[in-house]
């Protein structure tokens, strides 16, 4: 699908039900038409991910995940030879010269393709999500440079493996750790912080069917109101659209202090943090 | 044209702290090819992600770029109330018709009749949430009340202050809470009104800002308005001497370094290989490869969770120093289930249960300084006592487990040091580091007795800024010799 403009992304990215402010639409926009990575940065649950499978579904494109922990190396993450399927080859192959065996057990056939490369080595365009990349170590961090900048991965045994298409490359981080400075200069930089209520209105209204307009409003003031108070975990985007379920499915079309109470755990997890929103607004 | 501004525009987020490196501005310019430069949001929008990778400077980027390209939006000053059409409210073309006579309104702008339809036209506008009109009128409010001195070099908080008395901000907001509450029934909705008030009104202040700063702008030029907005970063301001707006933004940044914490010293505990060999793992897989072991499992090691033992000093000289530490194990108490905390002067007590989960910490800092048997004699520190006091209290708690943090300034008042007393803390403890608030150079002046105490810390680290104790925190994730248990 052809973007010609941020207003495009915004309302592409309506149609499959992502709410995209000004930022996020023309982040992407640009991503698209410079080829960049983006950075996505913000706390959970405010549709980091979510981001990417929308636009994996506007682009019409594959969506390949790569799904970041401490401990995630080369072999995990770029490719890795299938050793157990190379010694077999060899034991079968008996007396079979190494010459030529060599060059068949280094061939793609023993290749297990791993996230990044599958991406750039796919026919078809892809979207590339490389989710949480704060997870992992620093020094992991720095394989991924060549496959964000140049779109390439060099395999000692085959040589350079170039891009067979520019894939649309996200990274989130939920910000555990400085990312390097080599890192963030190659990307676009997009900052996802929790929605306004007039946005936080429109998800609930796009994502929760039969929600009343004045019950979303409700909703996307008390949990605005919540995100205020000092807690542990501030209830996210897909905690608030939780509540307005749930508010819907017991019937209530308005959120008075006795309900708030009622449902607060839907939207707090710690029991501090209940204690907190329950002092502040239903008992205030 | 745009690309000088550009390029100025770079300058001064240098200036002000922000790195952005040659590929960054020529990324940024580069990105303005796909940029409506009309559209204010996504020209801003553009340059943000390509020049500031760090959300916690978009604040200083923001009022860099309201500097710069605030001109950009309309025609500077007085352009602005023409084109929104003011048939709607006559009062307007009135007021404009008297000028911008700012000096003499700050005597006998109470008794003008302008003044009232001005706040009403405020009112109207934020208890509609009409954004356009409250635009045009803190526009005519600042012509009015402001009374900007030309080539005054001020970063304009006066006029703005001189702007709000003038407007009665304060009772605008209660006519505002009382509107928007009118119908409310219970608190619930009360709540929501209050802060919907609150909202608006800091909507009022800021486009007030705005305003004033544009035309400080046309005043002055962008270079020499930018320099007087200029503040340190966040991350750079000294805790020493932070202000108390610093103070709430600093508290929301830490936490997220606590959480920093935690993770690295998780991390070190997961990523260190316990070396011994999972026999049977490693030969059921092998039997994938025909027998051969070419793919050995090692056992994982044993997870144990660290013990922070934090000692602060809340004498008087540390005080804006102790209340940040303070608030750091307050925030850190969310992710280590074993944290003890101790505040003290010339004696030491243990402040742990104020901080628990779930309490306010404002309420804790008071019990600190009203309940907590901090003070012995006479309320000057006295690090000598408060170590040997802790050592014999608690030293038999501390385990191979236990990483004890020092904040202070290392200043006993001529006391005796007692640093022997950290010797033994340190052989029990896994770590022992020391965070003092002063410049290194000012260590071991006067009754500084830094020296003798380092000596026996794993680390010392200058901790003035949050920069430096986002720092330590990352030192403190270095491997050390594991510790088996």
């Amino acid at each position: 699908m052809e973007l010609t403009g941020p207003a495009e992304v915004r309302a592409a990215l309506r149609d499959v039900e992502y709410l995209a402010d000004d930022r996020i639409s023309q982040v992407v926009y640009l991503a698209e038409q410079l080829g960049k990575p983006i950075l996505v940065e913000g706390p959970a649950g405010v549709g980091k991910t979510e981001l990417a499978k929308a636009l994996s579904t506007i682009f019409d494109r594959r969506l390949i995940r790569l799904q970041c922990y401490e401990g995630l190396d080369e072999s995990k993450a770029i490719y890795e030879w299938n050793y157990k399927k190379q010694l077999l080859r060899i034991q079968a192959g008996g007396e079979e010269a190494w010459g030529s065996l060599e060059e068949d057990i280094f061939s793609d056939e023993f290749l297990l393709a791993r996230p990044l490369l599958e991406g750039i080595l796919s026919e078809q365009p892809v979207v590339l999500l490389i989710d949480e990349i704060d997870r992992v170590e620093v020094e992991t961090e720095a394989l991924l440079l060549e496959v964000l900048s140049d779109f390439q991965v060099s395999i000692p045994e085959l040589g350079t493996m170039a891009a067979r298409t520019q894939p649309l490359v996200l990274l989130t981080s939920n910000n555990t750790r400085e990312l390097s400075e080599a890192l963030k200069r190659r990307c676009l930089f997009l900052h996802i912080g929790y929605p306004t209520v007039e946005r936080e209105q429109e998800i609930l209204l796009a994502r929760v069917d039969g929600l009343t307009e004045m019950l979303g409003e409700q909703v996307a003031r008390v949990v605005s109101s919540i995100r205020d108070l000092d807690l542990k975990k501030a209830p996210s985007v897909s905690e608030s659209i939780d509540w307005a379920r749930t508010l819907l499915a017991l019937g209530i079309d308005r959120v008075d202090s006795d309900v708030l109470d009622e449902t607060l755990h839907v939207l707090l997890k710690y029991q501090a943090d209940i204690d907190t929103a329950r002092r502040e607004l239903v008992e205030a | 044209m745009l690309l000088d501004v550009l390029t100025a525009f770079v300058d001064e987020l240098r200036e002000a702290g922000i790195p952005v490196s040659m590929v960054e501005a020529i990324d940024a310019a580069d990105a303005l090819r796909f940029t409506d430069i009309g559209d204010r949001d996504a020209f801003k929008a553009t340059l943000g992600a390509t020049l500031v990778k760090n959300e916690r400077h978009y604040r200083a980027f923001e009022t860099a770029f309201e500097v710069y390209f605030a001109l950009d939006r309309s025609g500077p000053g007085d352009g602005t109330g023409e084109d929104a059409g003011g048939e709607d409210r006559p009062d307007r073309g009135e007021q404009r018709n008297r000028g911008p006579q700012g000096q003499g309104s700050g005597g006998g702008g109470g008794g003008d009749v302008d003044l009232d339809a001005l706040r009403q036209a405020l009112f109207d506008a934020m208890r509609d949430a009409d954004m356009a009109a409250l635009r045009d009128l803190a526009g005519e409010a600042v012509d009015d009340l402001a009374g900007i001195e030309p080539g005054r070099p001020v970063g304009g908080t006066y006029y703005l202050y001189r702007t709000m008395r003038q407007l009665d901000v304060d009772g605008l907001r209660s006519r505002l809470e009382a509107s928007l509450t009118e119908d409310a029934d219970g608190g619930l909705d009360e709540r929501l009104g209050r802060e919907e008030a609150a909202a608006r009104i800091a909507e009022l202040r800021s486009e007030l800002e705005a305003e004033i700063r544009r035309r400080l702008v046309a005043d002055r030029g962008r270079e020499a308005v930018a320099k007087t907005l200029r503040k340190p970063l966040l991350e750079d301001v000294d805790l020493m001497h932070a202000t108390r707006t610093d103070l709430v933004d600093l508290e929301q940044a830490i936490r997220p370094l606590t959480r920093k914490l935690a993770t690295r010293l998780a991390q070190r505990r997961k990523r260190r290989r316990d070396g011994r060999l999972d026999f049977r793992r490693t030969v059921r897989r092998s039997l994938a490869s025909g027998g051969v072991p070419i793919d050995p499992v090692f056992r994982a090691p044993r997870i144990t969770r660290p013990e922070i033992f934090l000692l602060c000093d809340v004498s008087g000289s540390m005080a804006t120093f102790s209340r940040f530490t303070l608030q750091f194990t307050y925030a850190m108490n969310a992710h280590f289930s074993k944290l003890r905390s101790f505040a003290f002067i010339d004696s030491l007590d243990e402040v742990t249960d104020y901080f628990a989960v779930g309490s306010d910490f404002g309420e804790a800092l008071h019990r600190v300084s009203t309940e907590a048997k901090v003070v012995h004699l006479d309320g000057h520190s006295d690090y000598g006592r408060a170590l040997r006091q802790f050592w014999e209290q608690h030293g038999h708690e501390l385990t191979p487990r236990s990483v004890v943090i020092i904040a202070g300034d290392a200043r006993g008042n001529y006391r005796s040091p007692h640093a022997e007393v950290l010797a033994g803390v340190r052989r029990a403890a896994r770590g022992l580091y020391w965070l003092n608030p002063e410049p290194r150079a000012y260590w071991d002046t006067g009754d500084s007795v830094m020296g003798r105490y380092s000596v026996h810390c794993d680390g010392v680290f200058e901790v003035r800024t949050l920069r430096q104790l986002e720092h330590f925190i990352e030192q403190v994730a270095l491997p050390v010799p594991s510790v088996r248990s």
